[in-house]
């Protein structure tokens, strides 16, 4: 089956510093999949590269057996590869859904639609209600988000994302810096991604990854340690010293 | 109501948005001796207005904008010297000379950002200004364009003494722009603008053309600059260096400042009222009015911060 998504030889290098070493990867269609590592190991930095944030020095990035190494990186969006940010970034002045409609605009290849009204534009503001409703943050629609608190806006980042229908989400820590009551809001919400789409998280917190990922792929010093099972993944002793730190602890 | 029914209503026109229609009219009437100074106010309120859709919606930091004001202006004078005195194909012929000028330079400015952004904008107006200088055979040099004639609006309206057809021929100008711009900043396009000044990075991940979409707003707004310019151009009948000069683009974006950016009428409020003001202050005191309009300037910017529609949004919520 050709994957949704697949990196093959994947290379970045500032300088003498090489931040993405020969990273092969493959991301199947409706994946849960996880990449994990300890800070620094590249893993934002091989997300900037899939998404076109970054060039490659070296490798291949397919998408849906297309590849998409060259395209710049609105082209890679309108193929279906959706991103959220480590670090919330939102419209800030904006209301909550006109974050989620610019983002359902350009989805419908209505956002350079310079003469018509944003009227006639309803069906893509109901949609993007719909999905402000399905993460539970409808009432907080016509609310600028720099007014939200922090965990709302990690949630209307991943509105965003969604409003692009993306077949493959790129999702960087999207429980960062959220209080661990919300953060159990926004695993909910990733939990219930529809099944077609496939994922991959970024994340921290281990019992997230855990509960969520299907496999995982460690990540160290911009190269692929391991890939397996959270099981296998949790069984490895490499995996324990470099990234759970075991071998330090005893 | 839900709140796509509030989002939509945000967009549509309301009533307080004819006022300025209805005080350009009365205007008209009650102010008959200024008819000359409200063509000047309109026509900077259309150059004005043209800013605010880069600077304001867009984002685009620019200190350049009089090169497409200054090219409109040129361009029509020329038509009118030495093709046509016609005044609707000259004020085409000065939108579409500045378009052309600001897709052009756009192509090579808006690759860039911040300070280089700024800097290149006033490169491309300084570099326009010395050519038109040095173009005496073409835009009369140092002494400027001569013997511009325009002829009546659709054969029958001449422009009289008075000013009475300027002003008119400005006001009518000016509400086709105000119509044509209201409709693109609520459109999906002006909505795309304010989410690349408010987010470039994440327009991008969205999947925005958004060098295509700057491209275009700036083009477009050169394009009206280039209107106001050959405004001036046909109502003064004459065109000199200073409409390419820095000072001009400084002070439009001074008005701007005044009125509120991002917001339309900002444009309106602070072009009037800068331009009354200079009017009043240059009469009261003829060397130091620039003082005063500085001053008013400083205390804008620390306690109005949004312009007078700023003050005025804080004032109507309390």
């Amino acid at each position: 089956m050709t994957p949704a998504l697949q990196t093959i030889g994947l290379h970045k290098r500032f300088g003498a510093l090489i931040v993405a070493n020969d990273i092969n990867f493959r991301l199947d269609a409706g994946a849960r999949h996880a990449l994990i590592g300890p800070n620094g190991a590249g893993k934002t930095t091989f997300v900037n590269l899939i998404t076109g944030r970054l060039a490659p020095s070296a490798g291949r990035i397919m998408l849906g057996g297309d590849d998409i190494t060259a395209l710049p990186q609105a082209a890679r969006v309108r193929r279906g590869l959706g991103r959220t940010f480590q670090i919330n970034t939102l419209f800030r002045g904006l209301s909550v859904l006109e974050n989620v409609s610019l983002a359902i605009t350009e989805h419908t290849r209505h956002g350079g639609d310079m003469l018509r009204p944003i009227r006639v534009r309803r069906p893509e503001l109901e949609r993007g209600h719909a999905l402000l409703e399905r993460l539970g943050i409808a009432d907080d629609a016509l609310v600028p988000v720099r007014e939200l608190p922090y965990g709302k806006q990690r949630l209307v980042e991943i509105a965003i994302a969604l409003g692009l229908e993306p077949c493959v989400l790129l999702l960087d820590e999207p429980a960062a810096g959220v209080p661990s009551a919300e953060s159990a809001i926004i695993l909910d919400v990733i939990e219930q991604l529809p099944p077609d789409i496939a994922v991959l998280i970024i994340e921290h917190d281990m019992d997230l990854v855990f509960r969520f990922a299907r496999r995982i792929t460690v990540l160290v010093q911009g190269s692929v340690l391991i890939e397996g099972t959270p099981a296998e993944i949790a069984a490895d002793p490499r995996v324990r010293e470099v990234y759970l730190g075991e071998g330090h602890h005893g | 109501m839900s709140a796509v029914d509030a989002l939509i209503r945000r967009h549509r026109l309301r009533a307080i948005e004819l006022l300025p229609w209805a005080i350009a009219i009365g205007a008209y009437f009650a102010f008959a001796d200024y008819l000359s100074l409200g063509s000047q106010i309109l026509i900077m309120i259309l150059f004005a207005l043209s800013l605010d859709l880069v600077l304001g919606y867009a984002g685009i930091v620019t200190l350049g904008h009089s090169a497409f004001f200054g090219v409109g202006a040129y361009a029509a004078g020329i038509y009118a010297v030495r093709v046509s005195g016609e005044p609707l194909s000259g004020l085409l012929v000065g939108a579409v000379a500045a378009a052309a000028v600001g897709w052009t330079s756009g192509l090579v400015i808006l690759r860039t950002h911040g300070l280089t952004l700024l800097m290149l904008t006033l490169a491309v107006t300084a570099l326009l200004a010395e050519a038109a200088n040095k173009a005496n055979f073409l835009t009369g040099g140092a002494d400027g364009l001569q013997g511009v004639a325009i002829d009546p609006v659709f054969g029958v309206f001449r422009f009289d003494l008075f000013g009475r057809t300027a002003y008119l021929y400005c006001l009518v100008a000016l509400f086709l722009a105000w119509l044509f711009a209201r409709r693109l900043v609520h459109s999906s396009f002006g909505r795309s603008l304010v989410g690349i000044r408010e987010n470039t990075a994440r327009m991008h991940a969205i999947g925005s053309p958004v060098r295509r979409r700057l491209l275009t707003i700036y083009t477009i707004s050169a394009a009206l600059a280039g209107i106001a310019g050959a405004l001036l151009a046909q109502t003064t009948q004459f065109v000199g260096l200073t409409v390419l000069g820095f000072q001009r683009s400084g002070e439009i974006v001074i008005m701007l400042v005044f009125g509120g950016i991002g917001r339309l009428y900002g444009a309106f409020i602070g072009a009037a009222a800068y331009m009354i003001a200079q009017d009043q202050l240059a009469k009261l005191e003829p060397e130091f009015w620039y003082f005063w309009i500085g001053l008013l300037l400083v205390l804008l910017v620390m306690f109005a911060r949004g312009g007078i529609l700023g003050l005025l949004d804080r004032v109507l919520r309390r």
